[in-house]
């Protein structure tokens, strides 16, 4: 794992089905300054800048790093730009932390952002390959089938996705930051809204969100000295891992992908987690699609399998559940797809810093307990996730 | 930092037509080619990266083909910048100081022909002010050339691009031991560093390239002691400019591989560049070589990478003796 590293500053704009008020350029920056008063630091004091978006074509700008060089502070410094599909938030924060972690530098800027407004996503997701037939379905109808499987498999009851949708959206009224705010939502209105793509039903699905998020990470001694001097303490990176998979392989459980199961076998090895239902305090973890609940508390060993339904219909993943799954309201709420990965990444950081104000999880503050981040993406065969604690590993 | 070589290095035969091969047909040999001349199992990489650009055959996502090629069962570490190969290999290279992993596997693939590349190159520029009158790559070079001729230089002020080009690379990176038990004479990387300035050109004097400057000084180029070097050059007044920044005398052979002029498969060019310098040392015809990537309109974005027959620690300890 190398040196340590901790996140010290996290910005984020409110999220919004359109930023017209913003360039892409003053979108991305909005959030690298908050995430910089956040740690009592400038531009000047970060080392190097990596910035991470899902497919170039939801802008129509190609490798963005080099016009958003100016905007960022990154002049004179060296600019990564991650591309992992819709794993690519979580991605990017690795990448930045790996800098942190060899030793390179003492500050790094990582920055995660989609303007899903100057675009559509689903098109770009379905444009014709040269060299292979297009699905045209988008996201929602490239998953639904996996969520179709995972329902027979389980015996889950039919309302659970619906459950998902409520207790999300219902975290979301907590997080300023949130886009969708559905102050009345409840089962009968996710049931009434239209079926989108089978079992998958509007309100069960995410929004399209412009937005962005950023971290400063630090080394060991950078983070002390922020902490130090904001008195906001740093969340301590405890484990780390990236995982992929191809998407076309005879045999390959893309309901309960291997990847994702190595993936988190990684991160608790090196965090010494054992129990993640008993040892994570909260979970932010990257549920599109309602349904991503219960498959992921499987895959990410929270339930035995074929039996995560169960800890969502006890209520264990609501905000004053035993194990508080996506208390900002989740990926369900806000949308920015490159960003979605590092928002769960920046609200896992906030939960152990205690600086996630009114979607706060009174157990994630002591200390004892860390938070999970998880991303994931392409035909749900890229992984990115970390565990962060307040104290140091 | 921790001793990391370029212990192999593969390039496919780059083609001026599109050949029907897909990006994965382009990559799958030459990571089979890597791992059977460094007699390497693929259980032995601890960390896989690549760079590619969506736009080239203008699909999202084609990382995600080009994996499917290289084995990735059991799943794998693996990461993928939208970026020039050479930058994968200097993520890559970043992972490997952490000191858990000892090898990594980096590749780069790009089809060049299938695409209009002055469109493609526009939609990498301010999407407000420039992309929208598509001025292209070679109209940006023309900003370049012009201001080293009228600063005196003696470069042709109308310059002409290199012929776009399919083609991938890949890279095998070892540490210590193990970079000396699969390679003969390891191509140690004694210094890696990439800089980026400000995207407007009208902001920029473009008859300088303060970033290779800044990048090659951090990676500890040299003068005087630098046979070979292989610079990212896709016109050819930027060998004069990039010369003059990495401080390269007129003993240093540049781009004895033909360079970029001669095969240019975009994303894969960059880290030709430290393909090539590698070999040099692999093969025993230098004993140090630099080796150059660059991004972006007029040379924004530059990365240098030294390369070594000796380890950065046996110079040190060469340098007490």
């Amino acid at each position: 794992m190398g040196n340590r590293c901790a996140v010290i500053g996290v910005g984020q704009t409110k999220y919004r089905t359109k930023r017209a008020d913003v360039s892409l350029a003053g979108m991305v920056r909005e959030a690298a300054l908050e995430a910089l008063a956040d740690a009592g630091l400038t531009f000047a004091d970060i080392d190097s800048v990596v910035v991470g978006k899902a497919p170039d074509m939801f802008e129509g700008v190609a490798t963005p790093e080099l016009y958003l060089a100016d905007a960022l502070g990154a002049v004179g410094k060296p600019m990564m730009r991650v591309h992992t599909a819709g794993s690519v938030g979580g991605s990017t924060a690795l990448v930045g932390a790996s800098q942190v972690q060899a030793g390179l530098h003492e500050r790094v800027l990582v920055v995660a952002f989609e303007k899903q407004s100057e675009s559509n996503a689903t098109w770009a997701l379905s444009t014709h390959s040269p060299f292979s037939a297009s699905l045209v379905v988008g996201a929602g109808g490239y998953f639904a089938p996996y969520i179709r499987a995972y329902i027979r498999r389980s015996g889950a009851p039919a309302n659970i996705g619906m459950m998902v949708a409520v207790k999300d959206r219902i975290n979301a009224l907590r997080n300023p930051y949130a886009h969708l705010k559905i102050p009345n939502i409840d089962l009968a209105m996710v049931e009434e809204s239209m079926m989108l793509w089978d079992p998958i039903r509007y309100l069960e699905t995410c929004p399209s969100s412009d937005g962005a998020v950023a971290m400063v990470l630090a080394s060991e001694q950078a983070a002390e000295a922020a902490g130090a001097a904001t008195g906001r303490p740093p969340a301590w990176v405890h484990g780390a891992a990236m995982r992929s998979e191809p998407m076309g392989m005879a045999g390959r459980d893309s309901v309960d992908p291997r990847a994702g199961r190595d993936c988190a076998a990684d991160v608790y090895r090196q965090a010494g987690v054992t129990e993640p239902r008993r040892q994570f305090a909260a979970a932010e973890v990257y549920v599109p699609f309602s349904w991503y609940e219960p498959m992921w508390l499987e895959n990410l060993g929270f339930a035995e399998k074929g039996s995560g339904w169960k800890l969502t219909e006890a209520g264990a993943t609501a905000f004053d559940g035993d194990i508080p799954w996506n208390p900002s309201g989740g990926v369900l709420s806000s949308n920015p797809i490159g960003a979605s990965g590092m928002i769960r990444f920046a609200e896992a950081a906030q939960q152990v810093r205690g600086q996630a104000g009114e979607h706060q999880v009174a157990a994630a503050v002591d200390g004892s307990r860390l938070a999970l981040g998880h991303a994931y993406g392409g035909g749900s065969q890229f992984f990115a996730m970390w565990a962060v604690g307040a104290r140091k590993p | 930092m921790r001793d990391v070589a370029v212990v192999a290095f593969a390039q496919s035969e780059h083609s001026f037509s599109d050949l029907g091969w897909t990006e994965a047909d382009l990559v799958m040999p030459l990571v089979n080619e890597v791992l059977s001349v460094t007699g390497m199992d693929r259980s032995e990489i601890g960390f896989t990266c690549s760079g590619s650009n969506d736009y080239l055959v203008g699909t999202p996502f084609s990382f995600v083909a080009a994996l499917d090629t290289i084995g990735a069962w059991p799943p794998i570490a693996e990461s993928h910048v939208e970026q020039d190969g050479a930058w994968a290999l200097y993520e890559a290279w970043v992972r490997m100081q952490h000191g858990d992993i000892d090898a990594a596997l980096v590749y780069g693939f790009g089809k060049g022909t299938v695409g209009d590349q002055v469109g493609i190159s526009s939609l990498s520029y301010d999407p407000y002010y420039l992309a929208p009158l598509v001025p292209g790559h070679i109209a940006m070079a023309g900003l370049q050339a012009r201001a080293l001729k009228d600063a005196g230089f003696d470069v042709d002020p109308d310059p002409t691009p290199p012929p776009a080009t399919d083609g991938a690379a890949a890279v095998i990176l070892a540490a210590g031991d193990v970079a000396r038990r699969v390679c003969s004479r390891p191509a140690w990387i004694t210094g890696l560093d990439h800089r980026i300035e400000p995207h407007a050109v009208g902001s920029r004097d473009l008859t300088r390239s303060p970033s290779t400057r800044q990048a090659a000084a951090r990676a500890g180029v040299r003068p005087g002691v630098v046979d070979f070097a292989e610079l990212h050059t896709r016109f050819e007044h930027e060998e004069m400019l990039l010369r003059r920044e990495l401080g390269l005398d007129e003993k240093t052979v540049v781009n004895a591989s033909g360079g970029p002029r001669k095969a240019d498969p975009i994303m894969a060019t960059g880290l030709i560049r430290i393909g090539e310098a590698a070999a040099r040392i692999h093969d025993g015809s230098a004993q140090r070589a630099v080796a150059h990537a660059a991004s972006g309109p007029c040379l924004q974005h530059n990365l240098v990478c030294v390369l070594a027959a000796d380890t950065a620690s046996d110079l040190a300890s060469e340098g007490e003796r």
